[in-house]
């Protein structure tokens, strides 16, 4: 039987499989930090993920939920700042970067600033963040979209992160961007898409399970190249699910496909007389599945036994 | 689109304020968040905090910011909760906005909802032009040339100029250098001059610190001098940029402090939910911020002393 997945679940799969060992990247927030702890459990042990406010080699042993956040830098070899790793990236040592955007255009320019216009949007978005500083200086980069006709679009409403610019050479002629660096691949819940060598375009290189090169289209908002061969993604292993699911987001952030260890802290009465404050684990239905610590014990078991019922 | 510099890149008076206000004297400088804030802030300042909210931020000195209610702030806007508090009370006028959001759980409704009304004037730039402009500030010299945002429409709102490199013709955008009027970091341990120590990624406090005419430092803990002085190559702010030491045990939180405390993901999840609308927000700033008078009171509002040793337990330790 082929196991189930959720859409989320094959944008992460396939963005893991696309890094090299022994090679950087640069982490955003989200599903890269998954995709990346994927395939450092994986595919590539050796990847040394680099966050932007200073965490170099982190060893991802915890799914980090922020990209300053200590779980970034654990057991890490390099605990830097921010100048160091955008310059370190500006230097050409950061090899790839991984991407995310509201919209993105035929040559991969991508806006994650405003829908509509600057001065009146219709929805304000995040900014660029480190978005712009990964897509102006690795090597290459790999965006992650849902793809939409509204996300794919001839025209972006902003353009926050430039990536072939008006295409051909045109990233380094006319924006001024280092030569040689620019998007890679686009992986979206419908496929994994390149682009052309020349003109810079976006093209079709390989459907994802189940998917047509029609649906493919449909869901683009500019005209797509579509090769004579296009390839197959294969489906996510259960392999690869088992690890995503048990080992990389047990906590469900991101995954809504398991049980979910969602912390709560709570005050209960103790055998004492006396208030204990508790933190524990809920699965999604609300119902304590652990007990992880407390203010007046030293272990989980010494926590449970001064609060039996909980 | 607009295109005036909210933020000072004039190093000329940076270097002569420098001059008239800083002191190498070694007096003590610890204080209360109100006194620091009373002092040190005033209407119509442009300031900038570090790191961010949900990491090692001053939060203890945003909420007396809050409730002392100084108006007219320019904001260097990259964050979380520490800018979203600033907008949703009203006292911010423009803002050089890289990033307000909240990773994992989304979007900032209070931003989508200031900006979208036009209540705030805004200018874009990445991360690391915001830290540059800093860094150049912290040089002395009025910009600095870098390969970030070439391109990009991000230029067409902060009026930064691009050129070509007369050495070489490569493109460089010239970032502007930034001077804060005051700058906010939380460390984890600080002496009672100032000098402080910051464990983990240092995030952008050494460019902060030094592009700030005035600086307010809050520490997890107190240290005596002597400690400063037998590992000096810890400091990371030394005292003379700083002009207030407030001690702020979970200072950061709802945020975490590496390696000292994770992060109150109840309590995030609970204010997710209740900045979802403006009354929601009103009321959150209500309770959690206007209510308590100080720290102390807001520590015991969101689950006291014993709720902070519980969150110490958790996170990553060495």
């Amino acid at each position: 039987m082929k196991p189930e997945y959720s859409p989320t679940e094959l944008l992460i799969v396939l963005a893991a499989r696309l890094f090299e060992d022994n090679t950087s990247a640069f982490i955003g927030t989200g599903i890269p930090m998954l995709a990346a702890s994927l395939a450092r459990k994986l595919y590539t042990p050796n990847l040394v993920p680099i966050f932007e406010f200073g965490g170099v080699g982190s060893q991802l042993r915890h799914l980090p939920r922020a990209v300053g956040e200590a779980r970034t830098f654990d057991r890490a070899v390099w605990a830097a700042g921010i100048c160091d790793i955008m310059e370190t990236a500006q230097r050409g040592l950061v090899e790839y970067g991984f991407l995310g955007a509201a919209q993105i255009d035929p040559y991969g320019n991508l806006n994650t600033t405003v829908i509509g216009s600057y001065d009146r949007p219709k929805v304000r978005l995040p900014g660029s963040g480190g978005g712009n500083d990964v897509g102006s200086l690795c090597w290459r980069t790999v965006i992650l979209m849902k793809h939409e006709v509204k996300r794919f679009v001839e025209r972006v409403d902003f353009l926050t992160t430039v990536g072939y610019y008006r295409g051909g050479d045109t990233r380094y002629t006319e924006a001024g961007l280092p030569r040689g660096s620019g998007p890679f691949r686009v992986v979206t819940n419908l496929a994994v898409l390149g682009f052309d060598d020349e003109t810079k375009r976006m093209k079709l290189l390989a459907l994802n399970p189940g998917v047509t090169v029609d649906e493919v289209v449909k869901n683009t908002g500019f005209e797509l190249l579509i090769p004579d061969e296009v390839g197959e993604n294969p489906p996510p292993t259960e392999e690869e699910l088992r690890v995503l699911r048990e080992e990389i987001d047990p906590e469900g952030f991101y995954l809504t496909t398991t049980e979910g260890r969602i912390l709560d802290i709570v005050t209960c009465t103790a055998t004492d007389s006396q208030p204990l404050t508790v933190a524990v684990h809920r699965n999604r239905r609300g119902e304590i599945v652990a007990v992880l610590a407390c203010d007046r014990a030293d272990t989980p078991a010494a926590c449970q036994a001064l609060c039996p019922n909980l | 689109m607009q295109h005036e510099l909210f933020g000072s890149p004039d190093v000329e008076a940076f270097r002569q304020w420098l001059r008239e206000n800083k002191s190498f004297e070694l007096k003590e400088k610890l204080m209360s968040e109100q006194e620091a804030i009373s002092r040190f802030v005033h209407d119509g300042d442009y300031i900038g905090f570090e790191l961010y909210a949900t990491v090692r931020c001053p939060m203890s000195l945003v909420r007396e910011l809050v409730r002392q209610g100084k108006r007219n702030l320019g904001v260097l806007g990259q964050g979380l909760q520490e800018v979203d508090f600033l907008l949703a009370a009203g006292l911010v006028n423009r803002m050089d906005l890289t990033y307000v959001g909240y990773e994992v759980y989304g979007l900032s409704p209070i931003l989508r909802r200031v900006v979208e009304q036009g209540r705030v004037k805004t200018a874009e730039w990445s991360n690391g032009a915001i830290a540059w402009r800093l860094k150049a500030a912290a040089m002395g010299v009025p910009f600095i040339p870098v390969r970030s945002m070439l391109g990009s429409d991000m230029l067409k709102t902060n009026g930064a100029h691009v050129m070509k490199d007369p050495y070489t013709g490569t493109q460089v955008v010239l970032l502007p250098a930034i001077v804060l009027d005051v700058g906010f970091i939380h460390v984890h341990r600080a002496d009672p001059y100032g000098n402080a120590q910051i464990d983990g990624i240092s995030g952008f406090a050494v460019e902060l610190a030094r592009a700030s005419k005035r600086l307010i430092i809050s520490a997890e803990e107190i240290v005596d001098p002597e400690e400063i002085r037998r590992y000096p190559e810890r400091t990371v702010i030394p005292y003379f940029l700083v002009d207030a030491v407030v001690h702020a045990p979970f200072g950061s939180h709802p945020g975490e402090m590496a390696y000292l405390y994770d992060r109150d993901e109840p309590h995030l999840r609970m204010y997710m939910e209740m900045i979802r609308t403006e009354e929601g927000t009103q009321q959150y700033l209500e309770e959690y911020v206007y209510g308590p008078k100080t720290h102390e009171e807001y520590i015991e509002k969101v689950g006291g002393w014993g709720r902070m040793k519980v969150l110490s337990k958790l996170g990553v330790k060495r």
